[in-house]
């Protein structure tokens, strides 16, 4: 249905610096967020970004929205380049981006009213702003809450009406930045199962910055930051195979994981980057199976 | 008590009141307080009592909610009451230690108290029924003429939305951050006045930093979703008057006339 | 020091259009040196509890004892419980306000009255405790990583010597290693400093590791207070009260299913490592 084989994302050493100005103006010291970064993402895929805080991981989130522009290297964002003025609303409307407090992007005090914002500033006719509208908020099953206040929703629903506000601007491609780290067990179940959906169905490139490794085990590739630069980068299985890197990351892996690679360590031959309980039982009836024979 | 202000907080609901165009609310609030003042006497207050109960009821806003904006104002109110109790000049009625009470006194009292306290739920009924973000079009629709002399109506209308959308937040966020501070022994209550300006440092400096944070959150999040200030902008909802809104109109213009005539006619005024 | 609930209850906004019960008929017991998991999805009463125990809210019915003294009862001292039971709040942001970590420490013990050599002292002391340096004195709170500002904020309350902690969510918004950080730190002075600690949560993985006793809130009420073992067993009704037993449990239920004759109480990764070796070696 949808051509996989076109980046939608090209970026590359992307070098950015948060400057700090003395009292006179000048730049007083230059703290180094991206390191010559380089992030190709193919369109209709699903990315996860991992790093612990300060890793550099939000501000290159930034960046594909154009909120941040590469101090040094080049950034395509469907074909334009990011520093290139007369496009940036042309890239803010294709890469939309979810934050992480849902409490701070919501805009409007009626849920529906929220959606429509994204829309209005791009001058959509106001029938097609309803019409997006309820097509995004019913995306995220949150349609029966169109005519809500947000300060009565769950932190889950927020974050699902603050995804719809996103979709209704009908984006090629979503950035979430820890959509997950304010919200309870099921608010994050909630907010992970709507973008994979969105993926799936409706073929938006996700790209999902978490800290929370049990929400990327489904993702088509997983990016480890650390100190401004990538320094892992693979499917989820080859990542979480290397349990005492990421450990050395600051970052962990999903429980299960850990699990099977300690009971590795203790002798057990079983593989590396078991991902889910259902592999790890698998896995563990074959070795009982092999030391059954053996006996 | 942060939490008894219900002026400029909306109570969601499909009544004819809510889908009312927000400019004929803001016409019809204006036109409440206007006759409040122009009209005083029972016969009036009579007549707006009935129209304000009958509003409510349409609104099918619960009238404790309502009352609750009273509540925040009481001290206001029962300052003002007092003053020109006590302070208006005129035919002795009572006189005891060094205070006197006219009859002058007491009717302005009397005057003030109903005028400020349906002022106050006349507001409500309008802010509780209309989302921050339509009485905001509203205004911002109803001053398009002062765009020609660079009066940025949109910016401000825009700024007065968010502004109220961030009230209850702000509150909460108030509230919780002096739960924290009491936890740590802050006594926000005792002392005089010094002590407690000084008290509310810790109240005031952590509650800037959030709200700095958020704004800068929000304008952020504004961007991301390309936002770039009124120009080119469509809206979700247009105001578009309906039948409703001009048979509002017309309601208005009876209400006047009956105010009107009942002061012609059928005055009932203070038997003082 | 145990404090104990008896019948609590708490109606929010009572008499207006939000009424609602934040807390229905909690009775409660919490021993000398217990560290307990106080784990409910967002809304199931957890914060307006721990508020109560702190004298920061009024029950609407019930009452609560601290040394076998009703807080509420006329003449008790807030400033005393406040000695007692220290609570730490969610985001370190809503309590530090001063320019320097050691002053803003100072805060509380100041408030109770102390001299200001003993307020120093304490202050210094707690500092030590949560793991920060003499070099750390005189920065901004500010300017701190997330993880320090919490643990500025964890000795404000502790330089108040409070014989309970009660945490709201320390670990919230954390990465990793800078959860376990903070876990770590939480044992430790429980530990070293002998006190009872209460840890609020929604993540069981936290809880699992540290705690020797959990309490679930759901809609105002208790729903479970056991063993984490205990707890865990309940997991497809956990999950229906918007939370979820630590994935080990989940590895361990399903290993049962296939018939392996493990004990399915196991819920952090070495437990589970154990137990499985255990049973593969008696094989």
């Amino acid at each position: 249905m949808r051509k996989k084989n076109r980046n939608i994302i090209e970026g590359q050493g992307i070098t950015y610096n948060y400057l700090h100005y003395d009292e006179d103006g000048k730049v007083d010291s230059a703290q180094l967020a991206l390191d010559h970064v380089d992030l190709d993402v193919e369109a209709g895929q699903f990315i996860a970004i991992l790093g612990h805080n300060g890793s550099g991981k939000s501000t290159l989130a930034k960046q594909i929205n154009a909120l941040l522009l590469p101090g040094e290297g080049t950034l395509y964002v469907d074909g334009n380049d990011t520093r290139d003025e007369s496009k940036l609303w042309e890239i803010r409307q294709c890469a939309g981006m979810v934050f992480q407090n849902p409490d701070n992007q919501i805009i409007a005090s009626v849920v529906e009213e929220d959606v429509g914002f994204g829309p209005e500033n791009m001058g959509v006719p106001t029938k097609q702003i309803w019409e997006r509208a309820e097509r995004a908020l019913r995306a995220v099953d949150m349609w029966k809450y169109r005519g809500s206040s947000p300060n009565r929703l769950s932190g889950g629903q927020k974050q699902r009406v603050a995804i719809a506000g996103v979709i209704a601007m009908l984006p090629k491609c979503i950035v979430l930045d820890e959509p997950t780290a304010m919200l309870d067990p099921g608010g994050r179940k909630e907010v992970i199962e709507t973008v994979r959906e969105l993926n799936r169905k409706e073929g938006i490139t996700v790209i999902l910055i978490t800290h929370y490794m049990e929400e990327v085990i489904h993702a088509d590739r997983v990016i480890v930051m650390d100190s401004a630069k990538v320094v892992m980068t693979g499917t989820p299985r080859e990542i979480f195979s290397q349990v005492e890197k990421l450990r050395e990351l600051r970052l962990g892996v999903p429980q299960v994981t850990e699990l099977a690679w300690e009971l590795k360590k203790a002798g057990l031959p079983l593989p590396d980057g078991i991902l889910t309980i259902e592999e790890f039982t698998k896995a563990l009836d074959r070795v009982r199976g092999r030391s059954g024979a053996e006996a | 008590m942060l939490k008894d202000i219900t002026l400029g907080q909306y109570y969601p609901g499909t009544s004819i009141i809510h889908r009312l165009d927000p400019r004929v609310k803001l016409v019809g609030t204006l036109v409440f307080i206007i006759s409040l003042f122009a009209f005083g006497s029972i016969s009036a207050y009579i007549v707006a009592t009935a129209v304000l109960v009958i509003v409510i009821r349409i609104s099918e806003v619960p009238p404790k909610f309502m009352l609750k904006g009273l509540r925040a104002i009481f001290v206001l109110m029962l300052i003002t009451a007092l003053f020109n109790l006590f302070l208006t000049p005129g035919t002795v009625l009572v006189r005891f230690w060094k205070l006197t009470i006219t009859q002058e006194g007491l009717r302005m009292a009397i005057h003030m108290a109903f005028r400020l306290s349906y002022l106050i739920i006349g507001s409500s009924v309008m802010t509780l029924t209309t989302t921050p973000n339509q009485l905001t079009d509203g205004l911002e629709t109803g001053l398009r003429g002062l765009k020609k002399i660079h009066f940025p109506v949109h910016e401000v209308a825009m700024m007065m939305s968010i502004a109220l959308r961030f009230i209850p937040i702000l509150m909460d966020e108030t509230d919780k951050i002096i739960r924290a501070q009491e936890a740590r022994g802050a006594d926000f209550d005792s002392g005089g006045i010094i002590k407690k300006a000084k008290a509310l440092v810790p109240l005031l400096v952590p509650l800037f930093v959030a709200a700095f944070r958020r704004a800068n959150d929000l304008a952020m999040a504004m961007e991301a979703r390309g936002y770039h200030g009124g120009e080119g902008r469509t809206k979700m909802k247009p105001l578009v008057y309906k039948t409703r809104d001009y048979v509002s109109y017309l309601l208005f213009v009876l209400y006047l006339i009956v105010m009107f005539l009942t002061r012609k006619y059928i005055k009932i005024d203070f038997p003082l | 020091m145990p404090i104990r609930i008896e019948h609590l209850s708490y109606i929010y906004g009572e008499g207006t259009s939000f009424e609602k019960k934040a807390l229905d008929d909690i009775s409660l017991e919490i021993g000398d040196g217990e560290f307990i998991g106080l784990i409910g999805h967002t809304g199931s009463g957890k914060s307006t509890l721990i508020q109560h125990l702190n004298g920061l809210n009024k029950a609407s019915s019930g009452r609560i004892l601290v040394d076998g003294e009703d807080i509420r009862s006329e003449g008790y001292s807030l400033k005393k419980l406040r000695g007692k039971v220290g609570l730490v709040f969610q985001y370190p942001e809503y309590q530090l306000f001063e320019a320097e970590v050691l002053k803003d420490v100072c805060f509380g013990p100041h408030n109770q009255g102390l001299s200001d050599e003993e307020v120093l002292a304490r202050a210094k002391e707690a500092l030590a405790a949560v793991g920060l340096d003499e070099s750390y004195y005189e920065k901004s709170p500010f300017d701190l990583s997330g993880g320090q500002k919490r643990r500025v904020a964890i000795a404000g309350i502790l330089a108040m010597k409070p014989k309970v902690l009660v945490l709201d969510e320390p670990t919230a918004g954390m990465d990793p290693k800078g959860r376990d950080e903070i876990l770590a730190l939480l044992k430790e002075l429980h530990e070293s400093q002998n006190i009872t600690v209460i840890l609020v949560s929604h993540s069981m993985e936290d809880v699992a590791g540290c705690v020797s006793r959990i309490i679930v809130l759901d809609e105002g009420k208790i729903l479970y207070d056991d063993a984490p073992s205990g707890v865990f067993r309940h997991a497809r009704e956990l999950e229906k009260v918007g939370l979820a037993a630590p994935q080990m449990t989940y590895v361990m239920q399903a290993l049962l299913k296939d018939g392996w004759d493990v004990n399915a109480d196991a819920s952090t990764v070495p437990q589970a490592r154990d137990e499985i070796l255990r049973v593969l070696n008696k094989g």
